[in-house]
Order: C-alpha cells, then sequence, then structure tokens
C-alpha cells in the first residue's frame, strides 16, 4: 500500500514497523509530529511527552539498555538539552536498537537557532542518517535501528524542516514483531563508566567508529548517480531535490548514512568527475571532510550556508560559478507591502499580561513559546529571551547584576516544566527577589498543543494527576504565590504592582486555557460603536489582529474576533461592546 | 529543463485561512490521477496569523517538494495582498486566483499613521501582476453557502479549472479530507468555485 505521508509521518510509521516498543519526546517544530503519530499505534509502542528532552532521551535510553528498540525525538536545539546523556550512552552503548530522531530548522522557520545536528553525530562518534524525502524517512529510520543494533551504538536520524513537513508518497510494510526478553543484564563493566570501566568503552567507540564506516561504505544509503562526468556533487538531506533541478546533468553522490562519511566512495566518485562541488545546508560539513582527504573541492564559495537552500538559491549558485548573472525575478508588485509577521491569536490569555506589563518599567526576561511574540510591537514587552527556562534563570542574573530596575521572568507551563524549576529554585535558594509569571495555557501551544505534566492528560489520551504550578513554586520556597486571570486587567494589574513594590521573590501563575486549542471564543464578538470612538487608538496598544485600522477609527474583524474583551476593558470611552455586534 | 512536466501549485494567505486543507486536497486529487506528488507546508510560529504559503508539486517524477520561483502553474491566494507578494512565484503563463478578501496586518493597524499602509490600489496592482486573473470573493460566496471557513475551497473550485485533473478526482480528494459532516458543504463550495469565470 502507497500513502501520501508527511517526513515526520513517515518516520513514525518506520518506528512501527521495525518493532519499536518504547518512544518519547519533547514538542518543539519541526519535529512534533513524530511522536502524535507514534501515538496512533498504541497498541503495539509505548509513548510519552516527557518534561524535556534530556529526559526523554534518559527513558528511552533506559528501555534500550533493557533490551526493547526505542526512539526519542526532539528539534535540534533540544539535543542540546540531551547533550549529556547522548555522549555517555555513545560509551555505555545500547542493546536494543536506539534512534535520536533530530528536526533541524534550516532558514529558522520556528527555531532561535540554525544549528547543524550532524556536527553532533561528529562530537559524540555515533552514526547519522539523512532522509531526503518520507520514503527514505522511513526506510532510514529502520536502517538506523538496524545499524545501532548491530554496532550496540545509539543514531541519529537528522530531519530538517522541508523534510519533516514535506509530503510524497510512501510504501506501507507490516510490523516486525520481535520476541526477546526485556530486561537489564547484571553486568557493571558494561553499563557503569565510572573511569576503569569508561576507558574501556572509549577504546570501543573509537574502534566502532572504524566498523560503522566499512559499513557506510557499502551501505545502500550511500550511491553514485553516474551522469555527466564535467561536474559531479556530493550532497545529502533535502539538498540532494534541489541539486536534481538545478544540475539534471550532473553526476551526484548521495549521502544518506552520512557519518562516520564512506571515504572511499568518496574518492571513487571524485576520481570519475571533473569538477568536485559539495551542495550542503548549514554547516560546511561534508565540504571540509573533503579536503581534509586531500580532495580538492567547491561549495560554500558558491553555495550559501545561512539560511536554507532552495532551487532558486541553488539557480544562483550555478549562474555564479557558470560566471552568469543569476536571473532577477520581478518582485515589484510585493514592493512597499506591509509585512505580516506572526502575532499573539485574537483571544489569546498573554496579551493581558504583556499590556499590563508594557506599564510598568521593569526589565523582562522571556521564554520559548507562543509569547515569544510578545516581543513584537505594539505590545513589545520582552527584552531577551536566550533559551527554554532561560526566562527563569537569566532574570536572576539581572538580578544579581544589579539592575536598576524590578526584573520579571515570563515563562510558558509547559517550558516551566521543562526546566524553569531549577532556575526557580535558584531564586529561592540565593536570596534573589525576582518575579516569575507562569503564562498558564493548559497546553504546548506553539507547537500545535500538546499535553504536559500540568494538563493532567497523557500523550495517549489517558487521565493523569495534574501536577500543580502553584504547589511546586511553594515547596520551591516562594512565599508569594498568586493565580490571576489575564482577562481581568484590573487584577493582573492589581498583582503585579504588588509584587513590583515587594522586596521577596513571587510567581504569578496567569491561568486562561489557549482558545486555539478550546476551539471556541473566549466571550461574544465584540464591535466598535463608531459613534461613540474618539480615535485615540488604546484598543491598538493591545496589537490584537481582529482589530483592524487604517483611516479614522478602528474596526472590529467580526470573523477574526476572539471574545476576549481586552478591548473593551481598555477603551476609556465605552465606544466597545458586545452589543453592537448583534 | 528537466522539470517541464511538473505542474506546481502555490498556495498563500495568512495563517489560519485554511491553506492547509486546500493543498492536501490537490495533492488528493494528483495521487487519485496517478501523479507523483510532493507538498509542503507551513508549521509552528507562521502559523499564528503569519504570512504563510503552502506548496504542491504533481507529475511523473518530482524533486523539490517547494516550488521554485517564477514556475508556479497556479496561484491560489486567500487574501489579496499576500497574492501580491508571493507575486514572483507565478510562471509567465500562469494562472492566479485570487479572493478579494483584505485581512490587515497588525503592523498596519497598530503603530502610529505615516508607517505601513495597506495598498488601497489593490485591484489594480493585481491585474498588473497576473496577465490571468480570476479575482473574486470567496469568502462572500462561502458565507452565503453557510459558512465562510469554506472560502478555501471556494477558491480551490474556481483553481480547479486551471489544473489538468479529473473532476472524480476533485470530488474523491475533497471527500477523503474533510469531516463526513462538512462533505456537502464542501463539495458544494468547490462547485460554486468551480464555475467561477
Ligand atoms: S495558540 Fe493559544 S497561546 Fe498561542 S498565540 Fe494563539 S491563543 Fe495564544
Ligand atoms: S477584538 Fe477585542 S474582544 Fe475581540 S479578540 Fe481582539 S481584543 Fe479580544
Amino acid at each position: 500500500m502507497r500513502e501520501l505521508m508527511s517526513g515526520n509521518e513517515a518516520i513514525a510509521r518506520g518506528a512501527y514497523e521495525a518493532g519499536v516498543t518504547v518512544a518519547t519526546g519533547y514538542p518543539g517544530t519541526p519535529s512534533t509530529e513524530i511522536l502524535e503519530n507514534v501515538a496512533r499505534y498504541k497498541s503495539d509502542i509505548y509513548s510519552e511527552w516527557s518534561p524535556n528532552e534530556k529526559v526523554a532521551f534518559e527513558v528511552a535510553a533506559g528501555a534500550s539498555c533493557a533490551g526493547a528498540r526505542s526512539i526519542v525525538t526532539m528539534k535540534h536545539v533540544g539535543l542540546n538539552v540531551a547533550a549529556d546523556p547522548l555522549m555517555t550512552l555513545s560509551y555505555i552503548g545500547v542493546e536494543g536498537g536506539f534512534v535520536v530522531c533530530v528536526a533541524d530548522d534550516p532558514g529558522m522557520h520556528s527555531s532561535q537557532n540554525e544549528q547543524d545536528t550532524r556536527q553532533y553525530a561528529r562530537f559524540a562518534k555515533v552514526p547519522i542518517f539523512e532522509p531526503a524525502d518520507s520514503q527514505e524517512a522511513k526506510d532510514f529510520l529502520m536502517l538506523a535501528m538496524d545499524v545501532s543494533e548491530k554496532y550496540q551504538t545509539p543514531a541519529i536520524l537528522r530531519s530538517t524542516t522541508r523534510v519533516s513537513h514535506s509530503r510524497s508518497l510512501v510504501d506501507l510494510g507490516e510490523r516486525t514483531v520481535l520476541e526477546r526478553e526485556i530486561g537489564i543484564e547484571k553486568n557493571p563493566p558494561r553499563f557503569v563508566p565510572i573511569p576503569v570501566w569508561g576507558r574501556v568503552m572509549k577504546q570501543k567507540v573509537a574502534d566502532r567508529l572504524g566498523f560503522l564506516a566499512e559499513e557506510a561504505e557499502n551501505s545502500e544509503a550511500n550511491r553514485i548517480e553516474r551522469r555527466e562526468k564535467s561536474l559531479g556533487i556530493v550532497t545529502a538531506s533535502m539538498a540532494y531535490q534541489y541539486v536534481r533541478e538545478v544540475w539534471p546533468e550532473a553526476s551526484v553522490l548521495k549521502l544518506g548514512f552520512s557519518y562516520p562519511f564512506p571515504d572511499g566512495l568518496i574518492r571513487e566518485f571524485a576520481d570519475g568527475v571533473d569538477r568536485l562541488l559539495v551542495v550542503e545546508e548549514l554547516d560546511d560539513f561534508i565540504e571540509e571532510h573533503v579536503r581534509s582527504l586531500g580532495i580538492e573541492c567547491q561549495g560554500r564559495k558558491f553555495v550559501p550556508g545561512v539560511g536554507e537552500l532552495s532551487v532558486t538559491r541553488l539557480r544562483g549558485s550555478r549562474a555564479m560559478m557558470e560566471g552568469r548573472e543569476p536571473k532577477t525575478l520581478d518582485q515589484r508588485f510585493a514592493e512597499g507591502l506591509p509585512a505580516r509577521p506572526p502575532v499573539l491569536c485574537p483571544g489569546c490569555p498573554h496579551r493581558g499580561v504583556f499590556y499590563t506589563l508594557g506599564k510598568h518599567d521593569v526589565v523582562v526576561s522571556g521564554d520559548i513559546g507562543c509569547y515569544s511574540l510578545g516581543a513584537f510591537k505594539p505590545l513589545d514587552r520582552m527584552d531577551i529571551i536566550l533559551c527554554m527556562g532561560g526566562g527563569v534563570s537569566m532574570a536572576h542574573g539581572f538580578d544579581k547584576a544589579g539592575d536598576r530596575r524590578k526584573v520579571v521572568g515570563v515563562v510558558g507551563d509547559s517550558t516551566f516544566f521543562h526546566s524553569g524549576i531549577t532556575g526557580l529554585i535558584d531564586i529561592v535558594y540565593n536570596r534573589g527577589s525576582s518575579t516569575i509569571i507562569v503564562l498558564d495555557n493548559r497546553t504546548t501551544a506553539m507547537t500545535g498543543h500538546q499535553d504536559h505534566p500540568g494538563t493532567g492528560r497523557t500523550l495517549g489520551g489517558d487521565a493523569t494527576k495534574a501536577i500543580s504550578i502553584q504547589d511546586i513554586g511553594r515547596a520551591c520556597g516562594i512565599e508569594r504565590v498568586a493565580t490571576v486571570n489575564p482577562y481581568d486587567l484590573e487584577a493582573t494589574e492589581r498583582a503585579i504592582s504588588e509584587d513590583m513594590n515587594s522586596k521577596e521573590p513571587s510567581l504569578i501563575v496567569s491561568l486562561a486555557p489557549c482558545p486555539l486549542r478550546e476551539r471556541r471564543r473566549v466571550g461574544p464578538v465584540r464591535a466598535i460603536d463608531s459613534d461613540l470612538c474618539k480615535g485615540c487608538k488604546r484598543c491598538l496598544k493591545l496589537g490584537c489582529p481582529a482589530i483592524e485600522f487604517d483611516g479614522e477609527v478602528p474596526k472590529i474583524n467580526m470573523h477574526l474576533c476572539g471574545g476576549c474583551g481586552l478591548c473593551e476593558e481598555v477603551c476609556p470611552h465605552d465606544a466597545i461592546s458586545s452589543e453592537e455586534a448583534e | 529543463m528537466s522539470n517541464v512536466k511538473t505542474t506546481s501549485v502555490v498556495f498563500v494567505g495568512v495563517g489560519g485561512q485554511g491553506i492547509l486543507l486546500a493543498s492536501t486536497i490537490v495533492a488528493r486529487a494528483a495521487m487519485l490521477s496517478g501523479h507523483q506528488v510532493k507538498t509542503n507546508e507551513v508549521h509552528g510560529m507562521a502559523q499564528r496569523g503569519g504570512s504563510v504559503i503552502a506548496h504542491v508539486r504533481y507529475g511523473s517524477e518530482v524533486f523539490s517538494p517547494t516550488v521554485p520561483e517564477g514556475t508556479a502553474t497556479v496561484l491560489g491566494a486567500l487574501e489579496q495582498i499576500e497574492a501580491l507578494r508571493y507575486a514572483h512565484y507565478i510562471a509567465p503563463d500562469g494562472l492566479a486566483v485570487v479572493s478579494a478578501t483584505s485581512v490587515v496586518p497588525v503592523t498596519v493597524s497598530s503603530v502610529s499613521s505615516g508607517a505601513a499602509t495597506y495598498p488601497e490600489d489593490v485591484a489594480d496592482r493585481l491585474k498588473r501582476a497576473f496577465p490571468r486573473l480570476v479575482y473574486f470573493d470567496a469568502g462572500k460566496m462561502a458565507l452565503e453557502l453557510g459558512n465562510i471557513r469554506a472560502a478555501n475551497i471556494v477558491l480551490l473550485g474556481a483553481l480547479s479549472r486551471g489544473l489538468a485533473l479529473p473532476e472524480e478526482a476533485w470530488v474523491g480528494a475533497i471527500a477523503s479530507s474533510v469531516k463526513e459532516k462538512q462533505r456537502d458543504l464542501n463539495l458544494r463550495a468547490f462547485e460554486i468555485g468551480r464555475s467561477v469565470r
């Protein structure tokens, strides 16, 4: 059977067919749908959203050391969080196959950086596989599983935004049912990397790399496509697809099992062509290596290393190589158009908090989630964002450095569970005075609304204990813990200004479910009475996309309005109400 | 070039307008007609009310899932200035199907006067940008049918006339892509769109 599948669906299908029994992860665009799709095979695979990538990695690693085939999923920056267990699991090795599915985001469609996961494969000395479409996403997951098990090594499957979120046809197969006894064997020298045993492991890792290189050499995932001899291109992942369109006549070495490098194959390919070009996205991972083999090649000189590649960009590269002016497209119709960046949805509860913070002279240290959008005008109420959980700990840093202003850390509910708690403990332990606001919308919204430890529901949809953010705050030693309704601006203002005048650390939980997840309006649609409206534009300070203004008085787009009532609260002339909209 | 046989479709609009469903239906219709198919959509941050584009390509062999600029066989737009923003995607002989819908971006609404404005001459610019243009209010037609959310399918109907896929494939693709309850509404929306000239 064939099905149209996204790369992420295909990876999940691969896990199913490969006989995986344990799958974990933490949501992160563009990787999220892998685990969501694994969850559909509930009767065959145990799957869970873990609180963060490190935990997810360790859970899957445990399962694998006990003999189960397992996967863990995350986005590129998630692997930074899970890097600690990755580095040492490489030493200990695995029993059941173990594949870390990581999705990179060239072009930063939904990320804070553009790091290249292939570097982690070299860093941890583990094999990496790079699919270029959905069929390969499935096939390579299964191949990675076999290689992992055969060489007792964790393996990485690296996707990218375009591989994960493109759909193409996939042949479906049956699930391999593995009859094996699960249980970790008692063998400390095998599993305990204290120095005396760890040194032995390190030698094994070095030897293993040699065997893996040989495996890569003979793998079907690496292939030479011979066409014309004048130009040969080494490429991998989605760049392969672009290369086939831009240089249809060129010979290609397509790497799918790309680390450790198949040096013999690279040499053979280079020998058979007159000129060698490397086309890869992000870092010069392949190019550097090809040069280190003493093979002359070109790459970054023509192919951009910042941002994602595309057929259009590579056509520019080709023109440059051939000494032509790249063909420019007529873009004059797009000139002067107003930009349309992403914004907080109409009715989003975060808006109430950012609007209120806008009235205070405070430093706001932000975090990763929909609420990152609070950094945009007109809300413009976030001074810095670093990484998951950084909103809490960096706030403490500003505070200790002696910023003259009060410091507020803003973090989402899922992010709080991910890595905000340790920062909170630090604030209490080290006598800080920051105010931490948890924007609790009862979901992991940005990545498409996943459950987390606070929602009372598991990935499989089962009811479970909902862990209370307020209780955690108190248990960490915070004495000022308040809960506010962010749609009630007066109450929100009261809670925030009380804490601004206090020297103690405090926790405010802004509690209101994400209306996009709930799939309903918060309240009735609002409208502006143009007779009462004085054109003061106060409501526009909310940055609600439903309030449109390009003339004298603002109007509310009734199809977009989320019915939150914030605009009604801020209007000083009582011009906004729900009756008007009837 | 090698890709002459590849048909390329782009849908553009504002995150949340139902572009994903429209591109899914085109992909399924092409699949039902025996083509190789690839699509690409946006997830995550860009979906939050931002400007979005979805790609569908089909033919006997398809490489890139994203449409190279200047090659789209058809461009469907659920918002009119988004059509202009992505106008450079269309092939010189391509067909543009644009709904006369405006969603004013927050960048226009929230900043003080003098900054970005929503262009007043959109209709005129569209005519200049697209030699083959179908320009109508898909939202209004959907509303008349009883649900503004079906605007994407009305648009799809109009756009389907620029693609050489059989009617049964469209009907099959729609039926398998929407909920049972919404099927009739969507099939009617498609028919109405298909009759737009
Ligand atoms: S998805 Fe939910 S949390 Fe995110 S911006 Fe929209 S309303 Fe706010
Ligand atoms: S228009 Fe007013 S009531 Fe409607 S979503 Fe925007 S702020 Fe809320």
